[in-house]
């Protein structure tokens, strides 16, 4: 029994040892963000493990491990795995909800770690160390801007909206800003769920109601597919234009492609993770300051610059 | 054959008597093309009618195979998940074949879609009957796995079915036979035939005996478990025929294809006045039951009574209302 106990000690020790060595030439970054459900959370994924490959490669003494959640309590849950075996010096997050992720956060904080919060932000902004985000009420604005610039003013438009939620309504408010003082009408407004069947679906609806719709714009990609497909299938030539917004590679390909129809895009890109990590890392390794809040605009796409938005090896 | 002994005697006098349960689902698909046109006249025009049920297809399609699933007593959610399941292996299987089968991909990819939706029905069937697990637990496993698979498939992302092959498979959605768009004459021959089974063959009598009352079906020397796996294979066709017709709409599968299309089918079937504990099922309530869904969601947009922020609400209440018209109709 004795013996057995002393090699166990001994073998606790040994371990105990290698891991706070490890620690001391190693920085330790870890990743949480949510699992690929959808075409944009697989876009994070992508850009995320992309991150963390790179950075291995380039800094032997910086480790970066990339940990998918599908749901809040799930990623509660890995928060407290990652930080149960070794100590972290940084966590890149993109919480699957704010309240229930502000706590578990605040615990790893608490620990001595440097928080990066991407996305969506916490309850308590304190937290935060560095808070990277897209600009969803230019994903907007700037489509807005594009129509009232290209209609010259005037027209009938229809809008498709994604599920109630802030990113949903901060679209909707930045288009609504956009288009005010102009004579651009919004003939209709109605939820399609960021899904691409639903926007077909309201997109045959809408065209049956109103015989002119001059633009169309769905505030997400997924959902600009189903409404090009029922716009094409309609056969009806009134539409000038339609657009979405997220910067999808298929929505990204027809700008470059000079479509007729969809030849602008606007951005909110699912690769802000990755300049959240290289901003981390480049505040753990070359002691750059990164400390604020970085809110990433959403310029037009244009063909003229839609090769640095356009990833083809991305699921999204 | 016994179905032909069978068929005749059924032709009784009760035949031709008026079913106030039969006719309920079409008098409520009826008084909503009034409401539907009282409210806006563009409701009725040919081309949204034609819009609202050529949609109303794959939940009509799946909701058919259902009616045999609920009127033998089981039940299935994974059913959503199952047609984007389907539709990714279709589409991956076409997207390999195409550059050395050309547009012989696409009938290729339609045997495997349905050898892969037997395959799915089989073993929810097998599941819940040799495995003895509730159909609700059963299946909603199964919906998790399939739509885990699609996801998987996808990386979270599309799967788009090849541009050669695109062109050549549009017309099973998009194409018309005599005026008539293909899906619902698709969705029409699928009612027809599963009436056909449910209502003259042997099987629909014991898959209506099954559900009505387990022991008394047992007792009268009706296997429990091969009814009820039969019903789950052929739900896994039916939801295989709907993805046939479904890809071609907009060309991919995606993690978020059919979500919550096992609820909309549910329901289609309950509104089709089949009961959800089991019992005589009621294939052309079904497919009445699933276009007025689809109708609900046409006239709320056609409408500009409702708030875009309730009309969940409203397509609930009318919902009700429906059944409620049904209930006392009886």
């Amino acid at each position: 029994m004795t013996r057995t106990k002393w090699i166990a000690a001994v073998a606790i020790g040994t371990l105990l040892m290698a891991g706070s060595a490890a620690a001391a030439d190693k920085k330790t970054v870890a990743v949480s963000i949510p699992a690929a459900d959808h075409g944009w959370t697989a876009g994070v994924v992508y850009h995320a493990q992309a991150a963390a490959k790179e950075i291995n490669a380039a800094f032997p003494d910086v480790e970066v491990i990339v940990k998918t959640s599908p749901s809040a309590t799930a990623q509660v849950s890995a928060l407290e795995d990652l930080s149960a075996g070794r100590k972290l010096d940084a966590l890149v997050i993109l919480p699957q909800t704010s309240e229930e992720l502000t706590m578990p956060v605040k615990a790893v904080k608490d620990s001595g770690a440097f928080i990066t919060v991407v996305d969506r932000g916490l309850n308590d902004p304190a937290i935060q160390d560095l808070y990277v985000a897209g600009d969803n009420i230019a994903v907007g604005k700037n489509t807005a801007k594009f129509l009232v610039e290209k209609l010259g003013g005037k027209g009938n438009l229809v809008v498709l909206r994604g599920i109630p939620t802030v990113i949903d309504d901060e679209r909707i408010k930045g288009f609504q800003d956009g288009i005010a003082g102009s004579d651009l009408k919004i003939l209709d407004i109605q939820y399609a769920n960021w899904n691409s069947d639903e926007a077909f679906k309201l997109m045959q609806d809408y065209l049956a109601k109103y015989p002119q719709i001059d633009a169309v714009w769905a505030n997400d990609d997924d959902m600009l597919l189903g409404v090009l497909e029922a716009v094409k299938e309609s056969g009806r030539t009134d539409i000038k234009f339609a657009l979405g917004g997220n910067g999808m590679k298929d929505i990204v390909k027809k700008v470059i492609d000079g479509d007729a129809m969809t030849p602008v895009e606007t951005p909110y890109p699912p690769s802000m993770i990755k300049t959240a990590i290289y901003m981390t890392v480049a505040n753990l390794v070359g002691h750059a300051p990164v400390r604020g809040t970085v809110k990433l605009d959403a310029p037009l796409i244009t063909q003229a610059n839609a090769a640095e938005f356009y990833f083809p090896d991305s699921p999204f | 054959m016994s179905t032909v002994t069978q068929s005749a005697p059924s032709r009784r006098p009760r035949d031709f008597a008026f079913s106030w349960a039969d006719a309920g689902p079409f008098l409520a698909l009826a008084a909503l093309l009034v409401i539907g046109f009282l409210v806006n006249p563009d409701f009725l025009s040919v081309t949204n009618l034609s819009n609202v049920i050529t949609r109303s297809a794959f939940i009509a399609i799946i909701a058919v195979g259902a009616t045999f699933v609920i009127s033998s007593g089981g039940l299935d959610l994974s059913v959503g998940s199952m047609a984007a399941f389907i539709t990714g292996i279709t589409i991956l299987f076409m997207n390999a074949m195409a550059p050395s089968w050309g547009a012989w991909a696409i009938p290729a990819g339609m045997v495997v879609a349905l050898m892969t939706g037997l395959a799915c029905g089989l073993a929810n069937g097998v599941i819940v009957t040799v495995g003895k697990i509730e159909p609700f637990i059963a299946t909603l496993g199964t919906m998790g796995i399939f739509r885990a698979l699609i996801t998987y498939m996808s990386d979270g992302g599309t799967i788009p079915i090849d541009r050669t092959l695109r062109e050549a498979y549009r017309p099973v959605y998009f194409g018309t036979v005599g005026g008539i768009p293909i899906p619902i004459l698709v969705s029409l021959a699928v009612a027809a035939i599963a009436s056909f089974i449910l209502y003259k063959t042997k099987y629909g009598r014991k898959c209506a005996a099954a559900g009505a009352n387990e022991d008394v079906a047992r007792y009268s020397g009706i296997s429990i478990v091969r009814t009820r796996t039969i019903a789950y294979v052929v739900q896994g066709a039916c939801v295989a025929i709907a993805a046939i017709c479904y890809v071609p709409r907009l060309g991919a599968a995606t993690p978020t294809t059919g979500v919550l299309w096992e609820l909309q089918v549910i329901t289609a079937v309950v509104i089709g006045g089949t009961a959800l504990r089991g019992g005589k099922g009621h294939i052309w309530g079904t497919v009445a039951g699933a276009v007025i869904l689809e109708l609900i969601a046409n006239l709320m947009v056609l409408s500009d009574f409702v708030s875009e922020y309730l009309v969940a609400a409203v397509q609930g209440v009318i919902i009700i209302i429906a059944m409620l018209i049904q209930r006392f109709s009886k």
